[in-house]
């Protein structure tokens, strides 16, 4: 077999033979990936429902007649019906919980994936130049991250809204700037660990700088781990969101988001139950949805099963 | 009676990628103090069939058909008695025998454990015991030794100490998994002799799953060839190496280079490459690999005997010609 | 040697490695994983490296190729001295000298295709080339080491360990090497795959008149595919000889030790042969013997052996051997002579 195999003419009529034979089509990595992930129903579960989510929160307020703002003088605090055209009712001053819920829900998810946004991208720059670097500068880049994380993250938010007063983009900020220091070491982990393989010894070996390891080899090979983080960061962020708005330091009226809706609906619990029921049920759901989505994203990338 | 006996073992398992048939109704008898060796390649089931011996196959394996031992089903037994077997009638030493050993725990403190768990004996007798069985497998300063951690020893030592774990409460069989693999060639040598002297000097039946021929002829009495779960061959160590009757046997004799030969320049390869378990090619699994193959192939050959207890899975009729001699002339 | 194409010359290679953590600052303990070493190599010429883990062969291979800095000596490849070459100087040089990986999955890109990854030293030093050339070439190249062109867009998850093998062989021939570095290529594969891939390598190298450094642990193998055989021992030479001359008679009683180790698959010679197994183990790389570095396991050390370093002494035409104890070592085989090729039965 051999023999025969490598007896070849090198010329490049083995290249045209090559190409009246179509090439076969491979199966990346990303391939597989989704061919598992449609395995995992949970996941695909979660995937669906944050597109319903996001669609409803998108379109939602555009169908909706109601206002976020201006209440409906003839109802207050009344109950979800189709009659008023409340679907969700309406809160203590009057305005429609629907169009509430909608718009808060575009808050939560606007400040939950621009803040997953900030930290992905401080984060994997740092993390990446820490793991590749190695060495001293390694050192004292994680020694300065775990000075931030010695930090008590609330106060540090509480600060800045005192500070600077309060507004969505400072929330953006403060929780994406608190955030990177996950994503930092998981990348310059994910990076170290790559680094040793050796593929990317093999890389050098043939003659690539160190700018064509980074971009061609190590960066392609962290996106899965930090697909997966994304996933998991934004439920969290979200989160972070909603505690800030309950403690009344997130959004601000008019505008609202799920945290500070189940803020308000908690306080008329006994009255007007619903007023926290449906803010709470989007929030945990879309919580939900995105943490199976990152675990079956987890299990769909972990390259361990192959 | 056998100690153990083997019937129509099969081992699947369930994987996203479909079912993968890791070992294909295996049979072999193995008589008390008797050493067997099981050859073949990664993929070939050899792994699997010593785990699924011990119920130690993974989640999503399953093993059916019969494993006897001592008359005894093993297959389907409760965890319980699997484990009470474990340990003491049936002992296994792996590949990798540093992640075999419990990092957190003394070497002292495992040996001790096991004897005190599955033989009921005392800390004190334990130690003394277990100080004994590594003075038997050369291990130098036992007492120090057994306050060590296994991150502190040398990979050799580390086997060393998992065949003293093995045999601490005198199995009636071992089951080697490639215990040399992972070991430089000095201290593989060191190991197989003191697998040998064991072997001759206790009573204990050896299972010896190896890719290296060379451990095999050193080290068994018998040779179980296996290719894609399948017995491909069986005989006694003596005839099998000195006369494969199967093209597979004799492709992989043929196929390392040997210091103790004249160097013919090109080594005879086995083309191609191990197929897919997931997707079994019908007839004989060797075929697409087989210089003999012939129509006949596209048929599964049983396995079945010829001359004095030998056994082969193959449509030929008479004996490969050795390629190598051919090739010189 | 006349003409040889590369020289190395009193290679050393130290690693410092974390000791004992206290607070910022670690203590730090040097290793000496190659220690000294020279050779030379002629082109065509297969040179075959052989030693046990953490003998430094790994590393002799890397210094070579100016991925891991080297702490002294020289390596000199056609005339220039590789030594001391800036970043980009040394990357031009790679393209004459490539390595051949033991892990063959592990060394190729999860996320490429099998194009890409053949096709990476060509874009790399051949910035110019076009598109199709590059395709070109690597088809061609695919077809030499024996995996069909069209499986080209295909993974390296796809392929078989063998083929993977094929493929990083592939890569390293591209470029048209002058030398090239196999770093334990077959250890990781089965046996009837090796011999796949040893034929493949012997092969090519006699085709395009490659000078190859053939590293591993198996002795058999390196007997098989060498001309020249290097013995390494805790980051030393111990010896250094013709494949025929260490094999019929090897010098030093660590090449002796290592062959008498190797199990042979004939079950009645294996059974015949009186063997002492090599007693100890490995020293620790950070504070080896005193003086002879083998000592400590040798069956013939004397004081003397503590005492002094044994210098690599020519003891006969092209070959060097690290030892004082020539006098009492054996002589000869260490296996039994073989029996004339045919008389197999």
């Amino acid at each position: 077999m051999t023999a025969e195999s490598t007896t070849p003419p090198r010329e490049p009529d083995a290249f045209e033979q090559a190409m009246d034979r179509r090439p076969v089509k491979g199966r990346s990595l990303w391939v597989d990936a989704w061919h598992r992930l449609k395995r995992n129903k949970a996941a695909l579960a979660g995937a669906g429902l944050l597109v319903v989510i996001v669609v409803m929160v998108t379109i939602g307020p555009m169908l909706n007649p109601w206002d976020h703002e201006i209440p409906d003088w003839d109802h207050y605090s009344t109950p979800p019906s189709l009659e008023t055209g409340h679907l969700m009712g309406t809160d203590a001053l009057g305005r429609d919980l629907f169009e509430r819920v909608m718009v808060g829900g575009r808050i939560s998810l606007l400040v939950g994936l621009v803040a997953t946004l900030v930290s992905l991208f401080i984060g994997v720059l740092y993390g990446a130049t820490a793991g590749y670097l190695g060495g001293r500068v390694d050192n004292w880049m994680m020694r300065a991250v775990d000075a931030i994380y010695a930090l008590p993250f609330m106060f540090f938010v509480i600060l800045l809204m005192v500070v600077f007063g309060r507004n969505i983009f400072l929330i953006f900020v403060a929780i994406g700037a608190v955030n990177w220091l996950d994503m930092a070491r998981i990348v310059r982990g994910q990076t170290l660990s790559l680094k040793n393989k050796a593929f990317i010894e093999a890389a050098r070996a043939s003659g690539a700088t160190e700018r064509q390891v980074i971009v061609r080899h190590i960066i392609p090979n962290l996106l899965g781990v930090v697909a997966v983080y994304v996933s998991l960061t934004i439920p969290q962020v979200i989160l972070v969101e909603s505690f800030l708005s309950f403690l009344g330091l997130g959004v601000q009226e008019p505008l609202t988001s799920w945290g500070a809706l189940v803020n308000e609906g908690a306080q008329e619990l006994e009255t007007a139950p619903w007023s926290l029921l449906f803010p709470a049920a989007f929030l945990a759901a879309t919580l939900f949805a995105f943490n199976f989505l990152g675990d079956g994203l987890r299990d769909a990338l972990d390259p361990r099963d192959r | 009676m056998a100690l153990l006996e083997v019937r129509d073992l099969t081992v699947t398992f369930d994987t996203p990628d479909g079912v993968v048939h890791a070992v294909n109704g295996l049979s072999f008898d193995l008589e008390p103090g008797q050493t067997l060796g099981i050859v073949g390649e990664s993929g070939s089931g050899k792994t699997q069939t010593a785990l699924a011996m011990m119920g130690l196959l993974a989640e999503n394996g399953r093993a059916s058909g019969s494993v006897r031992f001592r008359g005894q089903e093993l297959l389907g037994l409760s965890t319980s008695e699997q484990t009470r077997i474990r340990g003491s009638k049936i002992s296994m030493i792996f590949q990798d025998p540093v992640s075999a050993l419990n990092p957190y725990m003394s070497i002292g403190e495992q040996l001790i454990e096991v004897l005190t768990h599955h033989r009921n004996l005392k800390r004190g007798p334990a130690r003394a015991r277990a100080i004994e069985m590594l003075r038997q497998v050369r291990i130098s300063d036992p007492e120090r030794r057994m306050r060590q951690y296994p991150h502190q020893l040398s990979g050799g030592m580390c086997q060393r100490i998992m065949i003293a774990m093995g045999l601490l409460c005198q199995p009636d069989l071992l089951i080697a998994d490639e215990p040399t693999t992972a070991l430089d060639v000095t201290v593989q040598s060191q190991i197989n002799l003191l697998m040998g002297e064991l072997s001759e000097k206790s009573s204990t039946a050896i299972v010896l799953i190896t890719h290296d021929l060379g451990v095999v002829a050193g080290l068994c009495d018998k040779v179980l060839v296996m290719y894609a779960g399948e017995v491909m061959e069986m005989a006694d160590v003596e005839p099998l190496f000195a006369d494969p009757a199967h093209p597979y046997s004799q492709g992989l004799l043929e196929s390392v280079p040997r210091l103790d030969r004249e160097d013919s320049g090109i080594l005879r390869a086995i083309p191609g490459n191990p197929p897919d378990l997931v997707s079994l090619p019908t007839g004989c699994p060797f075929r697409a690999r087989c210089d003999y193959a012939f129509d006949a192939c596209t048929e599964h050959p049983k396995l079945e005997p010829f001359d004095d207890d030998r056994w082969k899975r193959c449509f030929l009729e008479s004996r490969p010609m050795p390629k190598s001699s051919e090739e010189n002339a | 040697m006349r003409n040889p194409v590369l020289k190395v010359e009193d290679l050393s290679v130290h690693f410092e490695v974390d000791g004992e953590s206290r607070w910022f600052r670690r203590e730090r303990e040097v290793v000496r994983a190659v220690d000294g070493v020279s050779f030379e190599l002629g082109a065509a010429e297969t040179l075959g490296i052989v030693g046990e883990s953490g003998c430094g062969k790994s590393t002799l291979a890397r210094a070579i190729l100016g991925l891991v800095k080297p702490d002294a000596g020289r390596v000199v490849w056609l005339g220039d001295n590789l030594i001391g070459l800036d970043e980009d100087a040394m990357r031009k040089k790679r393209r004459e000298l490539q390595l051949i990986f033991q892990d063959p999955l592990g060394s190729l890109d999860p996320r490429m295709t099998v194009g890409q990854i053949v096709g990476e030293p060509l874009r790399n030093f051949f910035p110019s080339m076009s598109g199709i050339q590059v395709r070109e070439r690597v088809a061609g190249m695919l077809k030499m080491v024996g995996i069909a062109p069209e499986l080209i867009n295909r993974y390296p998850h796809e392929f078989s360990g063998g083929q993977c093998q094929r493929i990083g062989i592939a890569r390293a021939l591209v470029v048209n090497p002058r030398l090239v570095v196999c770093d334990e290529p077959v250890s990781a594969l089965d046996v009837s795959i090796q011999a796949q891939i040893v034929n493949l390598l012997k092969e090519l190298q006699k085709k395009l008149q490659l000078s190859l450094i053939f590293i591993a642990h198996d002795l058999s193998v390196v007997q098989h595919v060498s001309d020249r055989v290097l013995v390494m021992y805790l980051g030393k030479v111990m010896e250094i000889a013709s494949r025929d001359q260490l094999y019929a008679d090897p010098r030093h009683p660590y090449t002796r030790a290592l062959i008498e180790a190797v199990p042979i698959p004939d079950p009645v010679a294996e059974r015949a042969r009186q063997r002492r197994a090599l007693g100890g183990e490995l020293p620790s790389p950070t504070n080896p013997p005193s003086g002879c570095v083998f000592r400590t396991r040798c069956p013939y050390a004397t004081d003397d052996c503590a005492r002094t370093t044994p210098p690599l002494d020519e003891i006969d035409e092209g070959r060097r051997v690290a030892c004082i104890r020539q006098d009492v070592v054996p002589t000869g085989r260490v296996l039994p002579k073989p029996p004339r090729s045919g008389a197999v039965e």
